[in-house]
């Protein structure tokens, strides 16, 4: 076979292909550097796993909901390039976020936080902050996110109350005092007696953390605020929680009348929780006729109830936009994580700090690389020349797939990737130096230059592709087995040893080969790195001792 | 280099041999003492484990000189807010570190409020990690099943492409690596974080790769070597130790020289970090690794095989042969001690050239 070797073949394809990459790598109007980690460009890190205490099992389907929070609170950030993934399976699953740049301290708290969502009964209803004229009977018109007061059927809505009357609190609010540690959120009370009344009617929404969120137990009466600050509501304890939703679905109804609408799909345990609440609240007069669906302690909407509802489905009708409607039907149906996250890590770097960092990898890098070079010069000569350039190609053709792989699966280019490739040069250069001294073994055994280099290479491929391959095996296992920053420096360790084989293969084969075809070479100069009276062949006995 | 390359030249006819295989007491003599020291500092100082591994928060605030007196500021005023600092220490000259027990992370935004204010420090620029208590478990747990389940596939590997005994020989020297490593991280005090963890399993595949490019020569060598009684299992291991010696020493330079790189770089730009947790790692490692698949493997890979019939044969054939042939010969033909001898080992590099020539007839 190795008589039918065409160095030129190989050198054009290997051409080719790196010509391919480049113009990859280089389309207009896309990145052209490799996508860099927060380790080097600054920025947030925080690693959130599942909290499953032992013999609980974690779905799938809960851990994709969880990610999608995650992934929708974070977009919430509107920081660019925020990035949410997730590496494992179950409960050992890790959700990795990645917020590039300066951000805020209190980003972790916001991310892990779990979103409650509970159904309460309204006790009573006013508006959000002090009217300025008291008007015996104020009626709020409408709540402005939905439009109009929603309400929630059997069936599709028939009787739509489009104004909610307010029952006038007995004391009007300048006369009330209220501490004011009692308004700081969740204003909760466990019987709802007491000052509750008072907090009731001394809360201002414009001026309450309450529209923050905070966190609502479902045990305990609250008072609370419309997430557009216009209504507050006084509520009685949770009728039904967020687990008690099996699916929300926004739809027009079936007679394309009357706008967007939610339908609500119950657990067999949540139907019969709301079979009862329903029944429960039909029977009362406004407002009490109402249930708030409240997230995280604000009332994302308060329809009122027409009439029992058995069948553990219902339908929230109002006059939603298809947003709204979406929007309403991804918190009832995702709101609350399914699982609580504990915080495993968290980095915060900052972007002075990632620069040093890329600015120290990068010398390093180069530092090494130069001190191979010299190092590779001296000793092999012409051949080193070309090991050089195999460098120096391998080097680039890395480069180029770094920057495709950013673009194409999201490959981050973090400190202990760059660490690998800075390791990744050694490996490289080895498989020259395995090539290299089999050919002078060659040349030593007499052979001349033609024959070593290519018999030399038959033995040299071997020993490259078994040593190629224990060296794969650990980055695989290696990545496969572990998170974060050991899966970087894995991956592109990895890489690299396929980038070496590729050109170690291609390139520096084809490139010896043509070398030795020359008349230079074959006339065996002290510079070629091959002469065979340096390597002892034709002086040998003499030479030695 | 001239030089190097007039040795590679005498190493490779087997004119100049270190009889590296026939002293094999000597370097398991060195390497027993090596892991019995790193065993016993192991046991009485343990590592030094970076808060990754314990929990904790770390804080790493910038400042133009950090000097003793930044300490104590630090100090007092993590105290100030609360908290207990287990650790304060000067980084690079520019940077003081400070380490806790693990924070709320509420706890932590107002610890770093803290000492932005105390050092007149933009509250972005301060470097904050906060570990939960479960995450040094988990990437403990997960470095050892990646271990594990590396030696599982390497012994399979190792077992095809070679043979079991070589799969051994290579294992005994990987552990031989990783405990010496860890012996001088115990032993420096150096701090073990996870980019240092990326380090050993480096070494892990690093040391593998070396005695794979070793064993491969004396997979060669000792190929047809029972047909005749020229040479025995161990001679021929250590001709091929011997003439990989040149590639041993050149890749051990090439692969040094990049980490070597990223020390002095690291340390003199960084203080300490990733890079130079790793690259320590990687240095001390390579370096022991070289030896070993050198010293260890090979010696030891001869030692199981010459147990084996056909060798004891063969190694009777040898020691008769040289009798009746050569009366000054014995049976361990090259006797000298770690200095290169120029030995008369002519049968040797016949017996070479007749295995190669035959192989590449092929």
């Amino acid at each position: 076979m190795a008589q039918h070797y065409r160095p030129g073949r190989s050198l054009l394809i290997f051409t080719v292909g790196i010509i391919g990459l480049l113009v990859w790598a280089f389309l207009p109007g896309e990145r052209h550097t490799p996508k860099l980690g927060l380790d080097l460009r600054g920025g947030t890190q925080v690693i959130l796993s599942p909290s499953v205490t032992a013999g609980e099992t974690l779905s799938q389907e809960q851990l994709n909901q969880t990610l999608s929070i995650i992934r929708q609170r974070v977009d919430g950030f509107g920081v660019a390039e925020s990035e949410v993934t997730i590496q494992g399976t179950g409960s050992g699953a890790k959700i990795i976020v990645t917020i590039p740049g300066e951000t805020s301290r209190t980003v972790v708290d916001q991310l892990k936080t779990t979103a409650q969502l509970n159904f309460r009964p309204v006790l009573a209803i006013d508006y959000g902050s002090p009217q300025p004229s008291t008007s015996p009977t104020p009626s709020v018109s409408s709540s402005a996110s939905s439009g109009a007061t929603p309400s929630t059927s059997a069936s599709p809505s028939t009787s739509a109350s489009p104004t909610t009357s307010v029952t006038p609190t007995p004391t009007p609010s300048p006369s009330v005092s209220v501490a004011p540690e009692l308004l700081v959120p969740p204003i909760q009370s466990p019987d709802g007696s007491g000052d509750f009344a008072n907090r009731f009617s001394a809360l201002d929404c414009a001026k309450s953390d309450i529209l923050k969120g905070s966190t609502d137990d479902p045990a305990q009466y609250l008072i609370s605020c419309e997430k557009d600050a216009s209504v507050k509501y006084a509520l009685a304890p949770a009728d039904l929680v967020g687990t008690d939703i099996d699916s929300a679905t926004a739809g027009l109804p079936q007679q394309g009348a009357g706008g967007w609408q939610v339908e609500l799909q119950m657990t067999s345990e949540g139907a019969k929780k709301f079979a009862d609440s329903t029944t429960k609240l039909s029977a009362l007069e406004k407002p009490n006729d109402q249930f708030a669906i409240v997230l995280d302690g604000v009332v994302i909407s308060a329809p009122s109830v027409n009439e029992a509802i058995l069948g553990g489905s219902a339908v929230i009708s109002g006059s939603f936009t298809a947003d709204e409607a979406r929007a309403l039907a991804q918190v009832l149906k995702y709101g609350a994580l399914p699982v609580a996250l504990d915080v495993d890590e968290v980095q915060q770097i900052s972007p002075t700090l990632g620069n040093d960092q890329l600015k120290a990898g990068l010398i390093a890098g180069g530092f090494g690389l130069l001190l191979v070079i010299v190092y590779l010069l001296l000793y092999y000569r012409a051949l080193g020349v070309i090991a050089v350039i195999s460098l120096v190609a391998a080097a680039v053709m890395t480069f180029l797939v770094f920057v495709i792989l950013g673009r194409g699966i999201g490959f981050t280019l973090t400190l202990s990737g760059v660490a690998g490739a800075i390791v990744a040069i050694g490996i490289t250069a080895d498989s020259f130096i395995i090539y290299f001294e089999r050919i002078r073994d060659e040349i030593r055994e007499g052979k001349r230059l033609r024959v070593a280099i290519d018999q030399g290479w038959t033995r040299a491929r071997r020993t490259i592709l078994a040593a190629d391959f224990v060296s794969l095996l650990s980055a695989a296992i290696l990545y496969y087995l572990s998170v974060g920053s050991v899966r970087g420096f894995a991956f592109t360790l990895g890489l690299i040893t396929f980038v070496d084989i590729a050109v170690a293969f291609m390139f520096t084969r084809s490139l010896v080969t043509k070398l030795g075809n020359s008349k230079w070479m074959n006339a065996g100069s002290s510079w070629t790195g091959v002469s065979p009276t340096r390597l002892g062949v034709k002086a040998a006995t003499s030479e030695v001792n | 280099m001239a030089s190097l390359s007039q040795l590679g030249n005498s190493l490779y006819r087997g004119d100049v041999s270190y009889n590296i295989v026939g002293r094999r007491k000597a370097w398991y003599l060195v390497s027993a003492i090596l892991i019995v020291l790193s065993i016993a500092t192991l046991g009485v100082r343990g590592l030094n484990l970076g808060i990754e591994f314990k929990g904790g928060a770390e804080f790493s605030v910038p400042l133009a000189v950090a000097n003793d007196q930044s300490v104590s500021q630090a100090r007092e005023t993590v105290l100030a807010a609360g908290e207990t600092p287990s650790t304060v220490t000067i980084i690079g000259g520019n940077k003081v570190r400070i380490q806790t027990p693990a924070l709320s992370t509420e706890a932590s935004n107002a610890l770093s409020a803290a000492l932005a204010k105390s050092f007149l420090v933009d509250e972005a620029n301060i470097k904050v990690q906060l570990v939960g208590p479960s995450w040094g478990d988990e990437v403990t747990k997960n470095a050892l099943r990646a271990l594990l389940v590396f030696l599982v596939l390497v012994a399979v590997f190792l077992s095809i492409y070679f043979e079991w005994q070589m799969a051994v020989a290579a294992l005994i020297a990987l552990a031989h690596d990783v405990l010496i490593t860890v012996g001088i991280y115990a032993l420096s005090g150096f701090e073990v974080t996870p980019a240092s963890v990326i380090g050993f399993l480096t070494i892990l595949g690093y040391s593998l790769y070396d005695t794979v490019v070793v064993f491969d020569k004396v997979k060669e060598n000792t190929k047809g070597i029972h047909g005749g009684s020229r040479t025995t299992y161990s001679e021929a291991a250590n001709l091929a130790l011997n003439q990989t010696l040149v590639r041993s020493i050149n890749t051990s330079v090439v692969a040094l020289l990049p980490v070597l790189s990223i020390l002095v770089v690291g340390v003199s730009l960084l203080g300490v970090g990733t890079l130079n947790d790793l690259a320590l790692a990687l240095f001390v490692g390579m370096l022991v690794g070289t030896y070993s698949s050198i010293f260890v493997a090979t010696p030891f890979l001869c030692q199981m095989k010459e147990r084996s019939a056909e060798n004891i044969a063969l190694a009777k054939r040898v020691h008769s042969r040289r009798k009746g042939g050569d009366a000054g010969d014995d049976v361990k033909p090259v006797v000298a001690i770690g200095a290169p001898i120029v030995a008369s080992a002519g049968p040797r590099q016949q017996q070479v050239k007749k295995t190669r020539s035959r192989r590449s007839g092929k």
